[in-house]
């Protein structure tokens, strides 16, 4: 599979005003895997809200190369998601193929092999009549991520995948965003584990709510700029000014 | 007194009856589903607010055509939809979040409901309004609250997939289906339809009975949706043909004692369901694997 870029051009994303990603600017190659990382309340989360098109960013542009929300496929964080919902197994991962069922088509053959395929390759066969409510966590997110397959995405966005999860089923979901990243789809994931990073992510994006730093991981990640990182974001002024830079001059 | 004149002899004997029965069936096939998906979406006490809202239309439409119930629908009907939109619009464009907004707009149309009935009716005519006269359920009534059930499913079979998954995962949804608003909307407006429904059998008051009580018992019982929904259904069902028996025998109210049998069935639910007090404290042997 050929990935799509996503290119963002000086991009705010703000709550009342207040901006939670502050002039980003910068392009996710097509076939890249990017770590974005940050402390808490950098506007990770927010900035793929953004990209997927849940949130609009007051001043700037997200360039997806033409592909609509939908192509996209997006993995919110747990907490955003109602696990005690009386839906089971299969029916979760079925939501994947929402680009051909939309509202009203019905299930064919082949999308239901597919979904049963996608639950043997995250090591859940046979679950999907299970009630997602009856999951541990860690199954869960196995199916969050068979819905992924099933989704078939050229630019997958992951936020907070491996939160609360734990250490073997983080090595299997692993594998598969390494395969993602192998088949050429452009991966974008929200991750804390700084050893993760660096183990698994060749490039990475530095979050404060600004851009701190862009590229190859090790050089995001360099020490001074993770000092930069933490000072700015606990840096919050009451009084902030209007922000004067004008659209377009990001660094 | 044999089974057959307790339970049957009162619906072969009287139309009114059969009438009751047959509405309690309508209604229960239409708000069994949208009251477990208000559970569902956590709106239980914003279908309630609801049901407060039809409060003035419908007094309006009795104000103008006195108590029919088709006149009294279109007025509960613009109500109902009134109250949603504006609370819909206030809680996105203020600070005050959708069920805060529901709260004011409700309070509001039960006093001007109340005061409207009482600028011409009597303190029975607004009985009727705040607690319904399921037994004076007519022919007329008894189409458009079928008509209500009828349309009530059709719209749900459309918007059944995308307020689920939305429900279930808002985040996905809006990124995948978009136009999150619109079910939200068409979902108000089958609440709404249904709340319009109910008042003539139950009462603007309790109205929602027939809608929450089932939906919350059946949450105790079953474990899937489709499955939820039947059970809802069932228990809506049954709470009305029980509450009609009861009214018949004991000579008391029906809308209270149907919304009565429902809260039993719930209180049972709590007691015993799958996922009840009793099987949630009781040891039971665990399995093997």
């Amino acid at each position: 599979m050929k990935g799509t870029g996503i290119t963002l051009r000086d991009v705010t994303v703000a709550y009342d005003r207040r901006p939670a990603v502050h002039h980003v600017e910068g392009a996710f190659e097509p076939g890249s895997l990017t770590a974005v990382v940050g402390p808490n309340g950098a506007g990770k989360s927010t900035l793929l809200k953004a990209i997927v098109g849940a949130l609009k960013p007051v001043s700037g542009v997200v360039d997806r190369a033409g592909l609509r929300s939908r192509d996209l496929g997006y993995l919110p964080q747990a907490a955003e998601i109602d696990r005690s919902f009386p839906l089971t197994v299969a029916d979760t991962v079925l939501l994947g193929a929402w680009r051909r069922t939309g509202a009203l088509r019905g299930v064919d053959q082949a999308t239901g092999k597919q979904a049963r395929e996608a639950l043997s390759a995250v090591g859940l066969e046979g679950f999907g009549r299970r009630a997602v409510g009856a999951l541990s966590a860690g199954q869960f997110q196995r199916v969050l991520f068979a819905r992924l397959l099933l989704q078939d995405a050229a630019v997958i966005l992951l936020d907070e995948p491996f939160t609360a999860i734990d250490a073997r089923t983080t090595r299997d979901l692993l594998d598969l965003v390494h395969r993602w990243h192998n088949e050429g789809r452009t991966v974008i994931t929200v991750l804390h584990d700084f050893e993760q990073v660096r183990a698994h992510c060749p490039q990475a994006l530095l979050l404060a709510r600004e851009q701190i730093a862009w590229g190859n991981t090790d050089t995001v990640l360099a020490p001074a700029n993770l000092l930069r990182a933490r000072a700015m974001a606990e840096n919050w002024d009451e009084n902030a000014a209007i922000c004067e830079q004008p659209a377009g001059t990001a660094a | 007194m044999t089974l057959y004149n307790a339970l049957v002899e009162p619906f072969v004997e009287f139309g009114f009856m059969r009438r009751a029965l047959t509405a309690c069936l309508a209604l229960s096939i239409g708000s069994g589903p949208i009251g477990v998906l208000l559970l569902l979406r956590r709106m239980s006490l914003i279908g309630d607010a609801m049901s407060h809202a039809v409060l003035p239309g419908a007094a309006v439409g009795f104000l103008f055509a006195g108590l029919s119930l088709p006149a009294m629908g279109v007025g509960g009907l613009v109500a109902g939809l009134a109250v949603a939109l504006l609370s819909g619009l206030v809680s996105r464009t203020t600070e005050l979040r959708e069920d805060a907004s529901f709260a004011g707009f409700y309070l509001a149309s039960l006093a001007a409901g109340v005061l409207i009935v009482s600028l011409r009716g009597s303190n029975i005519d607004l009985l009727h309004v705040l607690f319904g006269t399921i037994l004076a359920v007519d022919a007329q009534a008894l189409y458009v609250v079928a008509g209500i059930a009828s349309v009530t499913l059709l719209i749900l079979a459309v918007v059944y997939r995308p307020l689920v998954a939305e429900c279930f995962d808002p985040g996905f949804m809006r990124v995948v289906g978009g136009r999150g608003s619109l079910y939200h909307l068409l979902f108000l407006f089958l609440v709404v339809i249904n709340l319009v429904a109910g008042f003539q059998a139950l009462g603007t008051l309790m109205a929602v009975g027939l809608m929450m009580l089932p939906a919350a018992a059946a949450r105790l019982w079953a474990t899937t949706l489709p499955v939820l929904t039947v059970v809802a259904a069932g228990i809506a069902f049954a709470s009305g043909f029980i509450g009609l028996i009861v009214s018949y025998h004991l000579g008391v109210a029906s809308g209270p004692a149907i919304v009565l049998v429902a809260s039993l069935f719930y209180v049972l639910s709590i007691v015993a369901g799958r996922g009840g007090m009793v099987r949630r404290h009781l040891p039971r042997p665990h399995l093997t694997g």
